[in-house]
């Protein structure tokens, strides 16, 4: 255990592989974080830590795959032990952390305001599992084919998951009218 | 809901719907409360469609490479300091035994008291560390508020 932490027998090749590969995917993998976790300082710390894993065990990753959908398994168990651990001790916290996409009249901003506000206070009230779908599909815009591989569930599933994700979000937004 | 149904609504709104299954979708629709479903869904999207999550600055990606490498450099150097610390601390221990036994001064008594307090110790400590790290992971009702 000790060889492969200290040395993960990775050539120089694929060292410089992996660093190609966190370069890539560091903004998808802190935005998955950050929407999941709610927390800026959260979502960095545990992308981070995923890509230090995921550099650990570099040697089982199957370069013929898509290395975000193996890596995101990893994140998604880091973040799943974040849940439960801070759910043990209440100490998770969400920010303010949704804008809208285009300023486009000033007269509109608080109305605006008001909206992400609600709807981000809608979002952070799902379950774990409808949270991270709608952010998937919604926010990063993953492919259905993506999601399906990523959870490691059939795609049909994925659609359904997501069409009840937004009937409890439309069912939250209601509340907050 | 009909799973059929929730899979024409996934694909009406990725835009992938051929000609069959636009038509099948639309006799559906006739349908007041498929109608409805519909239309809540495509609120629903569209609101969400509008956000976007905040972008943090430039400086935060130029750190962060920089910040994995950290982790994994600071990860190594701490595994080469428990190393270094365990071998010390096992060496050390077998000279202290191997003094402690060769002194002919210290009475039997007293050899025999350090000696079960120090095994007393370790057995303690096993039985912590063995609670903590082995019996924690496998209990399956940890999630339980006792």
């Amino acid at each position: 255990m000790i060889k492969r932490i200290i040395n993960p027998g990775l050539s120089r090749k694929e060292k410089m592989a992996f660093e190609g590969y966190v370069k890539a995917n560091m903004k998808r993998a802190y935005y998955s974080a950050f929407g999941i976790l709610g927390s800026h300082d959260a979502a960095m710390e545990l992308s981070q830590d995923a890509f230090i894993k995921a550099y650990r065990n570099f040697k089982a990753f199957d370069n013929t795959k898509n290395f975000f959908t193996w890596y995101y398994t990893i994140l998604r168990n880091l973040c799943l032990n974040y849940f439960r651990d801070s759910k043990a001790k209440n100490e998770i916290t969400f920010e303010d952390q949704i804008e809208i996409k285009d300023n486009v009249n000033p007269v509109q901003d608080l109305e605006q305001n008001e909206m992400t506000e609600k709807l981000w206070q809608a979002i952070r009230q799902l379950e774990f599992d409808d949270r991270e779908i709608i952010i998937l599909k919604e926010f990063e815009n993953f492919s259905y084919q993506e999601i399906s591989e990523t959870l490691n569930v059939p795609v049909g599933t994925v659609m359904s998951r997501l069409y009840y994700a937004r009937k409890k979000l439309a069912k939250k937004l209601e509340v907050f009218k | 809901m009909n799973e059929r149904f929730i899979y024409l609504i996934e694909k009406c709104f990725d835009n992938e719907l051929n000609v069959d299954e636009k038509t099948e979708f639309d006799s559906l629709l006739q349908n007041k409360d498929l109608k409805n479903e519909f239309e809540e869904q495509k609120r629903v999207k569209e609101v969400l469609g509008k956000m976007k999550l905040k972008n943090p600055t430039v400086e935060v990606w130029d750190k962060y490479w920089l910040g994995v490498y950290n982790k994994i450099e600071r990860s190594l150097a701490w595994i080469a300091v428990a190393l270094g610390f365990t071998i010390l601390i096992i060496y050390g221990s077998i000279e202290a035994v191997e003094k402690f036994f060769a002194d002919t001064q210290t009475p039997g008594i007293i050899k025999f008291a350090i000696s079960a307090l120090v095994i007393g110790g370790l057995v303690l400590l096993f039985s912590v560390l063995r609670e903590k790290f082995f019996t924690h992971t496998r209990d399956k009702y940890k999630e339980v508020q006792r």
